[in-house]
């Protein structure tokens, strides 16, 4: 079983049996981002995410957990995946 | 490697530098507590700050409503008065203000869309800071320091993602609402300025005058009218062009005699 997180929507649980089809579509979103096309990483992105939410169990409030898998945020733009996941992160420090 | 792994070893990475960083793993402790709660204050704020910019833009579409309401009215007004020009100048600007309402029904849209993901996003952290507590609590009476260590990187981990996530959220949420706080900044100098009548009531804008006028002037006629019809003496004015033509200066001398005699 498998953590993912879709930043700003919370955590969820998945099957180990999704990760290969999670994948595939994880792919697309990464070839969208190397070729710069907005359209299509927005459409990528947003099937990605439909697959986690659809397949995936909500973790309760309260949990501790860090997770396997993050995900940018539903209305992310290509620019800002790109930064997240530039060397400096956009993610801000924790402490 | 995915992106999805990427993102999540950006977030461990900033976990475990901020961990190895503390001599006394249980400081980070009491010391990360502090800073949760710090940012559980930030969230409520940004939950508060989206939804003042929320009621801002549904101030400024109720009265770009009232404004729309407002032309539609001197619109029918005018044409009644047989003034298509002026009908149409109405429904020109009436249009433009359309322009501008779509355009704030899907600011208001977004503005309440970061305002419920801030909410959420504030009670899960809200739940996470509280299990951590807890847990906190029990690592520092139960461990030594040697001892802790796993149990405070576990603790950790969980809830420096989630600050991660809900401290992006906010500043993405601050970014939106600054945009949208500069352009219903614009609107209200719009409104200010009578570009856009403000529908506080004052009918001071150029078609309201006109309109006036137009009214004003057909008070005019029709106490000329009523005038006219009390001295029975039919269609005066048009005679009293004609100064050449006796009968209009007679008339015009009765009316007086009339008057006076009053």
């Amino acid at each position: 079983m498998m953590i993912v997180r879709i930043m700003a929507e919370g955590q969820f649980e998945i099957d180990d049996e999704q990760l290969g089809r999670l994948n595939v579509l994880d792919r697309s979103v990464e070839a969208a981002i190397e070729q710069g096309d907005e359209p299509e990483f927005c459409s990528a992105l947003e099937a990605l995410l439909k697959a986690v939410r659809q397949e995936g169990r909500p973790v309760p409030d309260d949990a501790l957990v860090d997770s396997d898998l993050i995900l940018p945020p539903a209305d992310a733009s290509l620019e800002e995946v790109r930064g997240l996941l530039g060397d400096e992160g956009l993610i801000p420090d924790p402490i | 490697m995915t992106m999805m792994k990427r993102m999540s070893m950006i977030f461990r990475a900033k976990a475990n530098k901020a961990i190895d960083r503390a001599e006394d793993p249980r400081e980070t402790l009491d010391y990360s507590y502090q800073r949760q709660l710090e940012l559980l204050q930030k969230v409520r704020r940004g939950v508060a700050d989206v939804a003042t910019s929320r009621k801002r833009v549904e101030l400024q579409i109720a009265q770009m409503q009232q404004q729309g309401d407002k032309l539609k009215g001197q619109a029918q007004k005018a044409l009644g008065s047989g003034r298509e020009d002026l009908a149409r100048e109405a429904l020109t600007r009436r249009s433009g203000l359309d322009q501008q309402l779509s355009d704030l029904h899907a600011q208001h849209a977004s503005l309440q869309g970061e305002e419920e993901k801030l909410t959420l996003a504030s009670q899960r952290l809200q739940a996470k800071v509280e299990s951590f507590r807890t847990r906190k609590e029990t690592i520092k009476a139960t461990y030594t320091a040697a001892e802790a260590q796993t149990r405070i990187n576990e603790a950790f981990s969980g809830i420096s993602e989630e600050m991660g996530d809900v401290g992006l959220a906010v500043q993405r949420a601050e970014d939106k609402t600054a945009q949208m706080q500069a352009r219903a900044g614009a609107i209200d100098e719009l409104i200010a300025s009578g570009a856009l009548d403000d529908a506080s009531g004052q009918p001071n804008d150029d078609i309201s005058r006109e309109l006036d006028a137009l009214s004003a002037g057909s008070d005019v006629e029709s106490e000329l009218a009523s005038m006219k019809a009390e001295i029975g003496a039919g269609s005066a004015p048009k005679q009293l062009e004609g100064q050449a033509d006796p009968q209009s200066a007679e008339h015009a001398t009765s009316s007086e005699h009339q008057r006076e005699e009053r």
